[in-house]
């Protein structure tokens, strides 16, 4: 019984202390986000680094990047991150701004007995080709022409694709409408779109994507460059925008990055794929923040801006140690502009 | 005139029956009030299904049930595809599930020596217990790629030559199918069918299977015409519950049937199913592509209404019958 009293005693301060430190509106100690789920190793990596450093806590979800569109307007939460970024007009409906956060790579897998890592290179269009169902074979004279001397099997080719809904396809389906005007006109872009290939294959997740082109012989599918490298996947070079062929390499998914016109791009709306530049890696993405202009409690706003100012000047390492691509540092300052230019913090 | 004590008697026994009385109420209350909620809270279900639905049906039209476009860039939906998966996933597990549950149960009730009998027994309720994204992580892991390897290949070069049913045993050889969801389903609903056919055949009175016996019947005949007409109500019901948890399952089945929104003849072929598609699509859909998950969540709700009605039904007709030939 004693125990019990002491208990509940220390319950009743606790409850007392906490009451106290949150009735101290300035002083904020949590913030909270959501979204997409490319971007959630990252986050909660700079989450754990931030909290040591300043004792501010970020929650982040892995919602997805549509949820996370979703619960910012709704605003249960202090920002919201998506893969896909909003357009000019619902940032305007909702009084939301957005700038990017962090970028990575795609790249295309394809699992050919005997194929070793950047053996093979495919180009745009005829990967479009491949992913329509036009081309069926991997001994097709259009794949053996891009790559002059190699063996290539008579081997069916299986598509695999995201079965869920996600940024990742996005991206994907948006470089492929760049560079294909029939992928554009029968399939176009989006998170989920129509396959049109016959026996094409829906995997969850950058994890299923990669376990089902693992296994199957003859499989092709896109995953983030880090789930290649995780799965020991062999991996593809491309033709680029320039005409070159590059490999899947941080120093060219950055090059793709720092050849954007962020600048002259309103929003920030710029999708990295097709980027010109001889060394641009031509499937490469960002995740945005996105945050009300005129928060309801501008200190929670203050608080994410700091958080993401920090990660920005803090985090370039661990960015780089799970392979994505640090926002250069062209771009932080005119990102710092458009906070201090949209986001009414008093 | 009746004695103090007579009277002190009586009074407790009134008093007694009148606390009797008000207990009884108040457990009929509750049970009608909880028999009720049930009723309520499917209905609850369904017009709120109904409302989130309502827009796709407004737009769509008879067109939603008829169409095989799934195309979410073009805001263009169409239910055929998973309705198809569904009922073919379904009926592939059911139809492999019922004869394997009726023999395990009839080994476990007639056959087996007693001292296997309850641990079979307990080995199907634990089957029953494992969740599904176990049996899914299993079906994709290794049973796919061995059937893929093994048994679809020998299935396509025999049955795939036949004509006209041959187009249904097609298929490129990935092992993650339709056929492959079907028996994963078939395997996750073996326990629930076999220990309720069990539990069902355990109550058939010994005199009853004992005179049939006695009067020269072989096992198979007892079986047949003793105890599955004894328990056919409850044997009926152990399937249905059993379909309906193959129509509904989700997990298990985004794993293996290769979620692919394209019609096919061929069983393996990838495919989709009702619930697979939900779940694949929910978190990141909004406005028409929402409503029309949600319309896909009450044709599955009606699926499974209108596959229980004409149980109940044929249920009705064989009883009928059994009366008619017994009088």
């Amino acid at each position: 019984m004693m125990f019990n009293k002491k208990l509940i005693a220390s319950a009743v301060l606790a409850a007392a202390t906490a009451f106290s430190l949150s009735a101290h509106a300035d002083e904020v100690n949590k913030i909270t986000g959501a979204g997409s789920s490319f971007a959630y190793p990252i986050i909660s990596k700079w989450a754990a680094a931030y909290k040591k450093a300043t004792g501010v806590e970020v929650n982040y979800q892995s919602v997805g990047s549509g949820a996370g569109i979703k619960q910012i307007i709704a605003k249960t939460v202090d920002f919201g991150a998506s893969d896909d970024p909003m357009t000019v007009e619902d940032l305007e409906k909702n009084g939301l701004t957005q700038w990017p956060l962090i970028m990575g790579g795609e790249v295309i897998v394809a699992n050919i007995p005997g194929n070793k890592q950047g053996e093979l290179a495919i180009s745009g269009p005829v990967l479009a080709d491949i992913m329509m169902g036009k081309i069926t074979k991997w001994n097709d004279p259009a794949l053996q022409k891009l790559n002059p001397g190699k063996k290539l099997p008579d081997l069916a080719i299986t598509v695999v694709h995201r079965s869920d809904a996600s940024g990742t396809t996005a991206i994907f389906t948006n470089y492929l409408s760049k560079v294909s005007p029939e992928w554009k006109e029968k399939v176009g872009e989006g998170k989920t779109v129509t396959w049109l290939s016959k026996g094409n294959l829906g995997g969850k997740g950058n994890e299923g994507v990669a376990s089902y082109t693992g296994r199957i012989k003859g499989a092709i599918g896109y995953v983030e460059y880090a789930y290649a490298l995780q799965n020991k996947l062999p991996y593809m070079d491309m033709i680029n925008s320039a005409g070159k062929r590059v490999a899947p390499t941080m120093a060219n998914f950055a090059a793709a990055a720092s050849h954007a016109d962020w600048e002259h791009t309103p929003a920030f709306r710029v999708v990295l794929t097709d980027q010109p530049g001889d060394d641009s890696w031509p499937i490469t993405g960002s995740t945005f923040a996105i945050v009300h202009k005129d928060p309801e409690n501008p200190a929670q706003v203050k608080a994410v801006l700091d958080f993401f100012k920090w990660s920005m000047d803090h985090g370039q390492s661990e960015a780089k140690e799970l392979h994505y691509i640090p926002i250069p540092e062209s771009v932080e300052k005119l990102i710092e502009a458009s906070w201090a230019k949209n986001i009414k913090l008093k | 005139m009746a004695t103090p004590e007579e009277q002190l008697i009586l009074h407790r026994q009134l008093q007694a029956k009148s606390s009797g009385v008000l207990l009884d109420r108040i457990f009929k209350g509750s049970a009608f009030s909880f028999a009720a909620l049930v009723l309520i809270v499917l209905f609850g279900i369904m017009l709120m299904l109904f409302k989130e639905a309502w827009p796709t049906f407004a737009h769509f039209g008879f067109g939603f049930f008829a169409s095989a476009e799934w195309d979410a860039v073009n805001n263009k939906y169409g239910a055929i595809i998973p309705i198809i998966g569904t009922l073919v996933t379904s009926l592939i597990a059911v139809v492999i599930g019922v004869p394997v549950s009726f023999g395990i149960a009839i080994f476990i009730t007639l056959m087996a020596p007693n001292w296997m009998k309850r641990p079979v027994g307990i080995a199907i309720e634990l089957l029953a217990a494992v969740p599904s994204i176990i049996y899914g992580m299993w079906g994709l892991f290794y049973f796919a790629p061995w059937f893929a390897n093994s048994v679809q290949p020998i299935m396509t070069d025999t049955l795939g030559e036949l004509p006209v049913l041959g187009q249904f045993f097609q298929g490129p050889p990935i092992g993650v199918s339709i056929f492959t969801a079907g028996v994963v389903l078939a395997i996750m609903i073996i326990p629930f069918i076999a220990s309720v056919m069990r539990d069902m055949f355990e109550i058939v009175p010994t005199t009853l299977k004992e005179s049939a016996y006695a009067m020269g019947s072989t096992t198979w005949e007892v079986v047949w015409k003793v105890i599955l007409p004894y328990t056919k109500a409850g044997v009926v019901g152990g399937i249905i519950l059993g379909l309906g948890r193959a129509m509904g399952e989700t997990m298990a089945v985004a794993f293996v049937v290769g979620n692919s929104l394209e019609l096919n003849t061929g069983l393996f072929y990838p495919g989709a199913t009702i619930a697979s598609t939900m779940a694949n699509e929910f978190n990141e859909a909004s406005g028409l592509h929402m409503s029309s998950l949600i319309a896909l969540g009450l044709i599955l709700f009606i699926i499974t209404f209108l596959v229980l009605s004409i149980a109940k039904w044929f249920l009705m007709i064989l009883e009928r019958a059994h009366q008619g030939t017994s009088t």
